[in-house]
């Protein structure tokens, strides 16, 4: 018996019918499996029905001339947008109300690069602390929310570590849409609260993010989630392109030029291969030069799945129980975990992790010398790359960039213990006392 | 050993559209033979070509992902709860 194809399946989990060819996503074309390549319409679909492997968006940018793309990109305006034409969005995405996230700062770390023995000029910092909601996921959730009104869901959901229900909550709120979010229970409180004043329906569930991940995936398939639309599940295939800016604007910061070495932290590997594909496409395009780049992950170990497989030379990741401070990338079963394996080897790169004690080290140098406050995730990947440099397995010499893809101000509880350096009585005796003359 | 099975909404083809369906065996590969004795071609789904679980399927015997367990030789207790769902990705 033949199978049905997945648009009919598709319209289990959509509010309003939706005809598959009147769905305006700009140059995203179709959902193709990366597994197998099978390919299917564009729906609020995310694995494949052959194969159970992920869709992701293929595009067609065949119209598109080099110079003309690069001065519309460069006219465009200071966001994700000015990529819009990269992007599975309709062209007048800029009109609609949106966070508008992205063209963050590509900060040259000098400092950094002195305490870590890399040249002068050749280390930058990504800080995507600048978001609207002050994380990357500003960018994936931008995307998603396209797609979700493409296809006429009324409410936006997720499960989360917490960064991205705080970007979902936001956008859903400025976008005029219901939000419901799903985090683990015991997330740290910065995070719940910056979730929680969007508005939004909050909901803790008794378990870890996997287990979230988890009863989100079996709502979708029952008809109490109709209607909704999942950012990170079923939207998944839009959502995870919004990592791609980040190849993106890093390139375009750096004057059109690829970064010779990229240190992308991991939770499910998805913005790590998302980041690879963005680099690609510019090189396709033509808008950058082809030359070799390396990518390297960064776990903590406490939840180090890709960097246990990487260092035993497997191409299977073996899921873990996280235990680590870093809960954005608390993620034990990573379902991008072999990509990200297959793309740091193909690159030349690295995965590697470090401990809960290095990462809040890392985050107190980075703080120190640039005045960058970086949540958990950034302190994970400032730590591998000086740990990378140590082993010799990154060049001090090469332009490298470091993701720190959220604020400090989230992960407080990290850094707890930071504080005064002395109490004195306002007195200039006792301030010279103190010895702060 | 009697089981119930959750289907996911990518294999409800194979189940008449039902999300939830019973099977019988002492063990998860048992309980996935006889589901494809009554939903011909779900097996091939769930398992690839060298008979064992594709990468992107996560399977749990009441709470516990398989993997953790004994794979595809995890025990199903009677009255257990099975779920089959997609990997994603998230965060």
């Amino acid at each position: 018996m033949r199978r049905k194809g997945l648009a009919s399946m598709a319209v289990q989990t959509v509010a309003t019918s939706t005809d598959p060819s009147a769905v305006d996503l700009g140059p995203a074309a179709a959902l193709s499996c990366r597994e197998c390549g099978h390919r299917v319409p564009l729906g609020p679909v995310f694995a494949c029905e052959e194969c159970f492997g992920p869709l992701e968006i293929a595009y067609d940018f065949s119209a598109y001339d080099t110079e003309e793309l690069r001065k519309r990109i460069e006219a465009g305006p200071a966001n994700i947008w000015r990529y819009a034409p990269l992007l599975p969005v309709p062209a007048d995405v800029a009109t609609k109300p949106n966070l508008n996230p992205g063209w963050t700062k590509l900060v040259q770390a000098d400092h950094l690069a002195g305490e870590l023995g890399v040249e002068t000029g050749k280390l930058f910092v990504k800080d995507d602390s600048g978001n609207p909601t002050h994380s990357f996921k500003d960018r994936v959730v931008a995307q998603a929310l396209e797609a979700a009104r493409a296809f006429g869901f009324t409410t936006l959901s997720c499960s989360s570590t917490g960064n991205l229900a705080g970007a979902v909550g936001a956008a859903a709120a400025r976008a005029g849409l219901r939000s419901c979010v799903f985090i683990p229970h015991d997330l740290e409180q910065g995070k719940v609260v910056m979730a929680a004043i969007y508005g939004g329906e909050l909901v803790g569930i008794e378990g870890n993010y996997d287990d979230v991940n988890r009863f989100c995936s079996e709502l979708i398939g029952d008809p109490a989630g109709e209607g909704w639309g999942f950012v990170n599940v079923n939207l998944r295939p839009y959502y995870a392109e919004g990592s791609k800016t980040l190849a993106y604007e890093i390139c375009e910061q750096l004057g059109w030029r690829l970064p010779d070495q990229i240190v992308v932290p991991i939770a499910s590997g998805s913005q790590l291969t998302k980041v690879d594909k963005g680099l690609q496409e510019l090189v396709k395009l033509g808008l950058v030069e082809d030359r070799p780049y390396k990518i390297f992950g960064a776990q903590a170990k406490g939840c180090s799945p890709v960097s246990t497989a990487f260092k035993a030379g497997h191409d299977v990741v073996r899921p873990q129980k996280p235990d680590t401070i870093a809960k954005s990338l608390a993620i034990g079963n990573p379902a991008d975990g072999p990509y990200v394996l297959d793309i740091a080897r193909r690159t030349g790169g690295a995965v590697e992790d470090v401990t809960d004690e290095q990462v809040v080290d890392a985050i107190k140098l980075l703080a120190r010398t640039e005045g960058i406050f970086a949540e958990t995730a950034g302190g994970v990947t400032v730590g591998v790359t000086k740990k990378l440099i140590e082993d010799g397995l990154l060049d001090p010499s090469l332009t490298t960039v470091v993701l720190n893809t959220g604020d400090g101000l989230k992960t407080l509880d990290a850094v707890a213990g930071t504080g005064l350096t002395a109490t004195i009585r306002p007195t200039l005796d006792s301030f010279r006392e103190a010895g702060l003359a | 050993m009697s089981v119930t099975v959750r289907i996911p909404t990518i294999l409800r083809t194979y189940t008449g559209g039902q999300a939830e369906v019973s099977a019988e065996g002492a063990t998860l590969s048992e309980v996935i033979s006889d589901l494809e004795k009554n939903h011909t071609g779900i097996a091939a789904r769930v398992l690839d070509d060298q008979g064992k679980l594709r990468r992107f399927v996560n399977v749990y015997v009441n709470d516990d992902d398989v993997r953790f367990e004994q794979g595809l030789e995890t025990a199903t207790p009677d009255g257990a709860g099975i779920s089959i769902i997609p990997a994603v990705a998230g965060g």
